[in-house]
């Protein structure tokens, strides 16, 4: 199964996602931001955190416009996979890739800390490690996390399944707790907290790692 | 342009002394053009020449095996085995941060990742450590605030891992916060780059973001006590843009794998000027450079201004010449500038040509060497009053009153504004004892703690210099960690005051006891004086930052206690109470001496601890509050009860040195207590971990009430 992790100048989580994935089996390629396509035969693109260029302008606003963004696009377009994570997420619904749109965070501070997730699908390639219900902890870490949409597009989401986390004890302000979501194909998953952080015994534990599995194990021909 | 005429206001106005000036004249041979005036003050301010300090700074152990570059160039280097290294160093940013305490603090986070990257490191975990005055003061809000999210909004988008520091409050840091910054990063032992120019006719080479107004004097600045004028100095501030250094960072470090660099320098302090300066000054060559191809995004800048601009995120290198396409091309990737401004010349020269005109002519080596060195006038701290007696308290009062403080509080509002996990190698974030980095792809871990009691240093330097030392090593071998060396940034008043240099000279010998007993030798630092406002001086502050070395992740000592632990205290208790955080917080009272250090009980009881690491299941260093808060905050982490025995007030609550409180079940226990027997180790049970509550003697709280004002305090204070 390959992946493939986009690097944006101010990524910086970048090498933490290879390092999940990788971990999980996969086969992973970087791809600079000024390429112009992905590598071929890419099953899922990872979109990581970090501060795309800065984000000095809405987070994630030039990084929709980049060069290789629009390769992204046109993957996602295919039915490929895509996994943004954090600032990845933010990437992800300004390009329209996902509806909605993150705020500042509700407290006007940006917050690290592991916070209690619970899985609302396992009707996904991401959770279907998990059941419905289940309660994780995931890191978050992030100024720009509280989720918006309008009504219609709540309703459509919570109609069609699409939600894939809710927090427990919303820390950022989100509308319906909202903290990953899903496309309408459900291939494309952006969520803010950051399952790479919690995929590994040393640090920030394991319960992010069945997300990288899960995701490794259904592209992997049998 | 024609330059301002030199008067003796200009010449006071650049921090230049009368008899600095005659030194100048004397140089030169003649009177300096404006520009020239500027370099002067540029090199020769308190915070690039050292000029009070150096005399003293030299006494410190610098050496050992480990050490593979000490004081002198941008971070300390050391070894940490399989031919790698890690790179550190602490500095201020003082007087910025309270003059603008967002930009102040986020700078002073870039300069010290500079300082790291500039070696050939990639930054792997940072610290800081933050004095503030006491929250009621009007400012104190407003700096705490500031502070924190200038560090954190620089930190988080860079992307290092904040894993520990300290945050204070006294009302002698009302007129002056101080802002100490860490960082650390791992490179290649044999891959470690200096800033020594060497040949002649090499390219000097810009690199990073242009070069504006912003930061012009900003040394200078920093090298006098704050008046009413304060206010006026806001543009002697840098502003920061962390995407750049992240830029600036990756981009350093590919470069340096292209083989192009000879040498290369941060432009921190004084910019151009003393990165210019210190490249030629230590690889015996001239400089010239061509202002004009600086890059600049301003217009009409002057010599004079692009001589003394702080602008951030920028690098100045010697280039090899015939890799200079390869160099550009990396910089070229990463869209920053990279313009050719300069060469080495033979001649002892530093020559600025602006646009044709000779701006400043000046004898490059002279610009360090001849800088103004003083043997400033000192004399000893007065022996502490003797401590009257402290009444006996109810134990659960006492800890209120200290975890109600925001001295003693967690400080969760702190660290959750900082990025603390990403690298996803941070093995045990902020919050309790030292912070662990896992080395990314290999077994080792490395052990942060930055310490110092400013109230010790003041009653009694000398201790209180060994003290900040000796509480860095008990929190490294806390965990398990071997400490290697040490980063010092000394925060201290007006050295004009031969009281000041007292605390100074006093404390410096302390801290060069201690870390020869220790062998943690200072590997680099940072030196911040004339921290006073209108004659008030802050508390002497050397802070102490220390990284150790854990070679497997099976050799941590963890900390997290579990129910029916026993609660042993390694290390003898007197119950000291002079300059404790007990007097302090709840009797209002600042009085008696610091705890005395035995440095080689220091040294036995900590290796005690490291050699018995699989006996102990968690483990915490004794300090400031004594047995009864570090019970606490063990509990409080594990949410699991913990009853001590003893009711004493001076038991609970005094601060003798060379102590860990450790929990581990009965039978590990007894096998601790049969190792300390036989290496003649003071070692007791206090207690033990069970239940919901707090209970010392008969003294009982629930441990979520105490949780509660713990978790809350500091927020509720100054948020």
């Amino acid at each position: 199964m390959k992946a493939a992790v986009l690097v944006f100048p101010g990524s910086n989580c970048d090498r933490d996602l290879v390092v999940a994935f990788e971990a999980a089996g996969a086969d992973v390629t970087m791809v600079w931001h000024k390429e112009t396509s992905l590598p071929d035969g890419i099953d899922i693109v990872g979109v990581p955190g970090g501060f795309s260029y800065g984000d000095y302008l809405r987070c994630g606003a030039i990084a929709a416009n980049s060069p290789i963004t629009r390769d992204l696009k046109a993957h996602a377009e295919r039915g490929g996979y895509v996994l943004g994570i954090c600032n990845g997420f933010q990437v992800l619904t300004e390009t329209g890739l996902l509806p909605g749109a993150l705020l500042r965070n509700a407290g006007l501070k940006y917050i690290c800390k592991t916070v209690p997730l619970k899985v609302q699908t396992s009707d996904s390639i991401f959770t279907e490690g998990y059941n419905a219900g289940d309660v994780v902890g995931f890191p978050i870490a992030h100024h720009d996390g509280n989720y918006y949409a309008d009504d219609e597009t709540l309703a459509q989401l919570e109609g069609e399944n699409r939600i894939a986390f809710t927090y427990e004890d919303n820390p950022n302000g989100s509308r319906g707790d909202i903290a990953g979501i899903l496309s309408h194909n459900r291939r494309v998953l952006g969520m803010m907290p950051h399952p790479e952080r919690a995929a590994d015994i040393g640090h920030g534990g394991t319960d992010g790692a069945a997300l990288f599995r899960a995701c490794v194990g259904a592209l992997t021909p049998a | 342009m024609t330059e301002p005429a030199i008067t003796k206001d200009l010449i006071e106005a650049h921090g230049i002394k009368p008899d600095e000036y005659d030194r100048i004249l004397e140089i030169i041979g003649r009177e300096p053009t404006f520009t020239e005036l500027g370099i002067f003050s540029a090199m020769w301010n308190e915070h690039c020449s050292y000029k009070s300090s150096k005399l003293h700074l030299r006494k410190l152990p610098t050496k050992g095996p480990q050490v593979i570059c000490g004081p002198g160039e941008n971070a300390g280097v050391v070894d940490i085995g399989d031919g790698q290294a890690v790179v550190f160093k602490m500095e201020s940013h003082n007087h910025p941060s309270y003059i603008e305490p967002y930009q102040g603090a986020a700078t002073g986070v870039g300069g010290i990742l500079r300082d790291v990257f500039t070696m050939g490191a990639r930054p792997i975990a940072s610290m800081n450590a933050l004095s503030f005055g006491e929250p009621a003061h009007h400012k104190t809000r407003q700096l705490v605030n500031g502070v924190v999210e200038g560090i954190g909004g620089y930190g988080n988008c860079f992307g290092v891992p904040c894993v520990g520091g300290e945050v204070r409050f006294d009302p002698a840091y009302n007129g002056n916060c101080l802002v100490n910054a860490f960082a650390a990063g791992l490179a290649d032992a044999d891959k470690i780059f200096y800033s020594a120019a060497s040949g002649v006719g090499m390219p000097v080479v810009y690199l990073g973001a242009k070069t504006g107004r912003d930061g012009v004097g900003g040394a200078t600045m920093a090298s006098a006590e704050f008046d009413d004028t304060i206010e006026e100095k806001r543009p002697t501030v840098q502003v920061g843009d962390p995407f750049t250094e992240k830029r600036l960072m990756e981009a350093t470090l590919e470069l340096m794998q292209t083989g192009a660099v000879i040498s290369i320098q941060d432009m921190g302090a004084a910019g151009l000027t003393c990165s210019a300066v210190e490249m030629g000054d230590k690889g015996g060559l001239g400089v010239k450079l061509h202002l004009e191809n600086v890059p600049q995004r301003e217009e009409n800048m002057t010599a004079y201004e692009m001589m003394l601009s702080e602008s951030q995120e920028r690098m100045l290198m010697v280039l090899k010449p015939e890799l200079e396409a390869e160099a550009r091309a990396v910089f070229v990737k990463w869209d920053l500038d990279f313009a050719i401004v300069g060469e080495t010349i033979p001649e002892d020269r530093f020559l600025i040509l602006h646009n044709g005109d000779v701006k400043a002519d000046l004898p490059l080596s002279k610009l360090s060497s001849e800088a103004p060195e003083y043997d400033r006038p000192w004399e000893p701290t007065p022996e502490a009053t003797p401590l009257e007696d402290v009444p006996q308290i109810d134990p659960i009062d006492g800890l209120k009153a200290l975890i109600s403080s925001p001295n003693y509080a967690g400080k969760q509002w702190v660290y959750e504004q900082y990025d603390t996990m990403v690298m996803a190698d941070s093995a045990r974030t902020p919050g309790l004892g030292a912070g662990i980095v896992r080395v990314h792809g290999t077994d080792k871990l490395l052990s942060f703690t930055s310490d110092v009691t400013p109230r010790y240093v003041k009653a009694n330097p000398v201790e209180g210099g060994k003290q900040a030392v000796a509480e860095a090593y008990r929190n490294l071998c806390a965990t398990g960690a071997k400490p290697l060396a040490t980063t010092d940034n000394l925060n201290f008043g007006n050295p004009e005051k031969p009281a000041i240099m007292g605390q100074f000279v006093g404390a410096l010998d302390g801290i060069g006891q201690a870390c020869l007993v220790l062998d943690m030798p200072i590997v680099s630092g940072n030196v911040s004086l004339y921290n006073e406002t209108d004659g008030q001086a802050i508390l002497p502050t050397p802070t102490i930052g220390a990284v150790g070395l854990i070679d497997h992740p099976d050799h941590v000592i963890g900390n997290e206690v579990r129910e029916g632990h026993v609660a042993i205290v390694i290390g003898e208790t007197e119950g000291h109470l002079g300059q404790s955080a007990l007097l302090a917080e709840v009797f209002n009272r600042v009085e008696g001496d610091a705890p005395a250090v035995d440095l080689e009980a220091e040294k036995a009881h900590g290796e005690f601890i490291r050699a018995n690491r699989d006996l102990i299941t968690a483990c915490t260093d004794l300090s400031d509050g004594g047995l009864a808060l570090a019970a606490f905050e063990m509990a409080e982490a594990a949410g699991v009860g913990v009853q001590l025995d003893d009711d004493s007030t001076p038991f609970l609550f005094g601060e003798d040195q060379a102590r860990y409180l450790v929990a581990c079940n009965f039978d590990k226990a007894e096998a601790l207590m049969v190792a300390a027997g036989s290496a003649g180790i003071p070692i007791v049970t206090v207690g033990k971990f069970t239940g919901t509550t707090m209970r010392m003697g008969a003294s009982e709280a629930e441990l979520d009430e105490l949780s509660a004002i713990y978790r809350n305090s500091f927020a509720a204070a100054v948020a």
